[in-house]
């Protein structure tokens, strides 16, 4: 065991843990957030999706020793089921979820895009949401919400 | 219909002043709903307490297509509440009526149906209560936000008005008519009540759940299916920091631990200390033709109508479906406890009454001292892991009573472990007549089971692994109308000679069970794909060849509304691109769904892409409009999915795709531009369900627009890139 000091959604965290374990983990059995979903383990579905120093990464990948000072930011940094966040409101408002067990990390990975590109063109949403897995077939309407949230951004609504 | 006086009052003191219902929707008269016949009191399902919570129970489950929404709605309305008045509790052995699986989009229809009779006589008898204690006749009075008015202002609530058994009293056939009320809540798009959790990190399902004193375990599976465990190095896994305890029961091998991760780490070890024997014996066949065929079967003829007409066009044609994955997104989990011997079990299972039965054979316990609690988990589209990860827990349980344990799945465990989708094989044979129209048709379907859930022990896949092990059933089809490998194997069309025969298989080089639509999938892509076939043959518009043949006037609207929509009569096809129909009326009983596609073809790389869909769908009465289109959209991009991309591959000695690289689905840059579902409301006609409405139709759809768009008919699934380039 050794511990990290994590920076996680604006906070700090110490975590005692083997170093080798994947930041995944550690979100959902050590810090208790329940956004960062297990899919696959192999970086294939983008469940775990998370926001890492403004990129978005596939936390079952990353050892929680190699995070160092980097900011992490989970689905719960976004806002929460009384004061969702923009996209977290366009993911509702679309009713862009069945199982919703995808829509966690679909909404980093989105969330990613949107803090750098505050007016992407439908294909770049396409392209950027690929890496992201949703079995139910809910895709044509969280395009639609990722669009939504843009929109609203661009609008001068508050992230 | 006759309304007889006594229900013509009844509706009228219910404040249901609309008698305009025009067809017998409901159970027949004297008959009670189906759920409600099996647990008929009314205290449980709806419970009052004197706080005013209205705390309503079913035994069906939220899978992600928004039950619980819809079940709010239908309650709300008869009680003349708003939704967010009430509380709702899923199935639980424990707590709620036992109402089988949620599956065969059959909630609406059981639950819903149970549910607006119980809630209907549950208002009445409030009614009466209040007329009692307000000394007021019941017509008179008022009712608004759970309160009862008198004329003369005397009020008496819900909560005042149920003190003690009040409710505790059997429903009754007669004096609930499932009449329609005011739809304030139905009818409409109100959101869905588990979104919000689900969108921002909060506790949704079994995989979030944290337990005081929870511990993880893994199980390390067989590396093939018939490998035969010879050693295991427990010692060495023993030594690994935060490791409980090893398990082994034959060839379940399992490892428990404090922390998540080094349950994973531990089971990697397991596994590469233990020595296998793993022969080679699942059979390895060219095609998948070739391997359904040479399963034995036993055919029952399940159409037989008039004789063989001879004159005309012949044509025949065989259609194929491979095995095929639910893949789930989110691997199977369950969280099992035993305490003072009594064990409970957290579990995504479709069924949980079903699931005690089975936990109680294999663990050899009282059902009454198993309690199974549903929680969500991601999306299942049928049986997959859920119900195996929960005997996983419930056995590691045994071996180490006291905390809760929790498993969860690998990605390697669901994808090589759940039971598949079923290989199929339907063979059609048909004579167009002179008329255009069909004169014979002929329809042999061969396929293994389609259902081998649990009920008993042996449909557990630990169970099977055993030192002793329990055995699977031998299983057996579902009777028609239903049917389960031949669902939908009856055409909706007018046909005056057919005959069409199942060849059930009751073994399976695979372990198969329910998925989305079971035979209904490959059949509707068979007859729907055989039926454009007929329709060029005939030179009839392959539209009007199907509108020639329908009877059905809620058919016909449904097919002549996805055609308008999508402006079938005015497409002009352009260079690539091609367009598609299909019908079907799920179950020949259930939801009517007409698809109209459009596909992209790039026949030098061999990718099929659908551009756009329009569909129509009647589903009898509408409770949440927007849950029933997401419910079809999705519908569509999975059957997509499976139509153009999945298959499960294996050798002689395991199943080869494990991961989403082996088996690949669908992603954001193959959906489609546009998805219109337009939606034909029914008030007062029976809720028809949903969910599995367009697995079928939109197979075949897309695989009639790929040969508009480049002449070439596949008629084998999937439609890939390699099947794709070798037609070419």
């Amino acid at each position: 065991m050794t511990t990290y000091r994590l920076q996680v959604n604006g906070k700090p965290h110490a975590v005692d843990t083997d170093p080798d374990t994947p930041l995944l983990y550690v979100l959902r059995n050590d810090l208790a957030l329940n956004g960062a979903k297990f899919g696959c383990g192999l970086g294939q579905c983008g469940s775990c999706t998370v926001i890492m120093d403004g990129k978005p990464v596939m936390s079952c990948l990353v050892p929680v020793s190699a995070v160092g000072t980097r900011a992490v930011r989970t689905v719960e940094a976004l806002g929460d089921a009384r004061m969702p966040g923009v996209l977290q409101q366009a993911f509702i408002d679309e009713q862009a979820a069945q199982c919703g067990y995808c829509i966690a990390g679909m909404i980093m990975q989105a969330s990613a895009l949107l803090e750098k590109n505050t007016a992407p063109t439908d294909a770049q949403i396409r392209a950027h949401m690929s890496p992201n897995l949703c079995r139910c077939g809910t895709h044509m309407r969280i395009l639609r919400a990722v669009r939504r949230a843009a929109d609203r951004l661009a609008a001068g609504g508050k992230r | 219909m006759s309304v007889d006086p006594g229900r013509r009052r009844l509706l009228a003191a219910g404040g249901a002043l609309t008698l305009s219902f025009a067809m017998p929707a409901w159970p027949a008269q004297g008959e009670l709903p189906k759920s409600l016949d099996k647990t008929p009191w009314l205290d449980a399902w709806i419970r009052i307490d004197a706080s005013e919570t209205v705390t309503v129970f079913t035994g069906k489950v939220e899978l992600g297509q928004g039950i619980k929404t819809a079940l709010l709605q239908v309650v709300a309305d008869e009680l003349r509440i708003a939704p967010a008045r009430l509380r709702l509790v899923t199935a639980d052995t424990a707590r709620t009526p036992d109402e089988g699986m949620t599956a065969g989009s059959n909630s609406m229809k059981d639950s819903g149906a149970a549910l607006r009779h119980a809630a209907g006589q549950v208002r009445g008898r409030l009614q009466a209560l209040a007329a009692a204690r307000l000394q007021a006749p019941a017509a008179g009075l008022a009712l608004k936000d759970g309160v009862f008015i008198a004329p003369g202002g005397g009020r008496a609530s819900f909560g005042e008005l149920v003190t003690g058994q009040e409710l505790h009293v059997r429903a009754t056939p007669a004096a609930a008519p499932p009449a329609p009320g005011p739809r304030t809540a139905i009818g409409r798009s109100l959101p869905r009540v588990d979104i919000p959790a689900k969108v921002t990190g909060g506790a949704a399902y079994v995989q979030d759940l944290r337990l005081p004193g929870m511990v993880h375990a893994r199980v390390v599976r067989p590396p093939s299916r018939s490998a035969m465990l010879i050693e295991v190095d427990a010692a060495a896994v023993m030594r690994l920091p935060g490791v409980l305890q090893v398990v082994r029961d034959g060839r379940f091998l399992a490892v428990i631990a404090e922390g998540e991760y080094r349950a994973v780490k531990a089971a990697a070890l397991l596994a590469r200390g233990a020595r296998w024997e793993t022969p080679a014996t699942l059979p390895v066949y060219p095609s998948v033709k070739a391997l359904v065929m040479a399963q034995p079967a036993e055919p029952t003829t399940i159409l037989e109508r008039g004789a063989r007409a001879g004159q005309g066009t012949q044509l025949t044609a065989t259609f194929t479906r491979p095995f095929q994955l639910h893949a789930s997104i989110g691997p199977s989990c369950a969280i099992a406890q035993l305490v003072d011997k009594r064990y409970t079990v957290w579990t995504h299972s479709q069924g949980v009454f079903p699931l005690r039965s089975a936990l109680a054979e294999l663990l050899a316990a009282e059902e009454d001292a198993i309690r199974c609690i549903h929680v969500e988990g991601a999306g299942c589209y049928g049986h997959n892991g859920a119900d195996d990860v929960a005997a996983d827990a419930a056995l590691l349980a045994r071996a180490f009573p006291g905390r809760p344990v929790r498993v969860q799945w690998m990605r390697e465990d669901e994808h090589g472990w759940e039971p598949f989708g079923a290989a199929m094989v339907a063979q059609v044979a048909a004579t167009l007549g002179a008329d255009g129209r069909i004169a014979d048709w002929q329809y042999d379907v061969f396929t293994p089971s389609h259902n081998t859930r649990p009920g008993k022990a042996g449909n557990l896949l630990p169970a099977t692994h055993l030192a002793r092990p329990f055995t699977p059933p031998k299983p057996a089809p579902s009777p028609q109308p239903e049917g389960s490998g031949d669902r939908n194997a009856i055409p909706y069309y007018r046909l005056p000679n057919a005959r069409v025969t199942h060849h059930f298989q009751p073994t399976s080089v695979l372990r198969t069970s329910a998925m989305r639509g079971l035979g209904a999938y490959c059949n509707v892509f068979a007859i729907e794909s055989f039926m454009d076939e007929l329709a060029r043959a005939a030179k009839v518009d392959p539209v009007a060849f199907r509108l020639r043949h329908l009877d059905d006037p809620r058919a016909v609207e449904v097919a002549k509304l996805a055609a308008a929509k999508f402006g079938w009569d005015a497409y002009r096809r352009t260079a690539r691109r091609g367009r598609g129909f299909a019908f079907a009326r799920y179950k020949n009983l259930a939801s009517y769904c007409a698809l109209a596609v459009e596909v992209e073809v790039a026949r030098e790389t061999g990718l099929v892409r659908v551009t756009r869909v329009s569909g129509a769908v009647d589903c009898g009465e509408i409770v949440n409009p927007d849950g029933v289109r997401n419910q079809i959209e999705g519908g569509i991009v999975q059957s997509a999915s499976w139509t153009l991309l999945e298959q499960v591959r294996f050798d002689a000695a395991r199943v080869l795709t494990v991961d989403w690289a082996a088996y690949p689905i669908l992603r954001f840059g193959q959906v489609p531009d546009k998805i219109e579902v337009h939606l034909i409301d029914r008030p007062g006609q029976p809720f028809l369900g949903t969910g599995e409405a367009a697995q079928g139709p939109a197979a075949a759809a897309i695989a009639n627009a790929v040969f508009d768009a480049c002449g070439l008919r596949l008629r084998d699934l999937p439609l890939d890139r390699a099947r794709m380039r070798k037609a070419s």
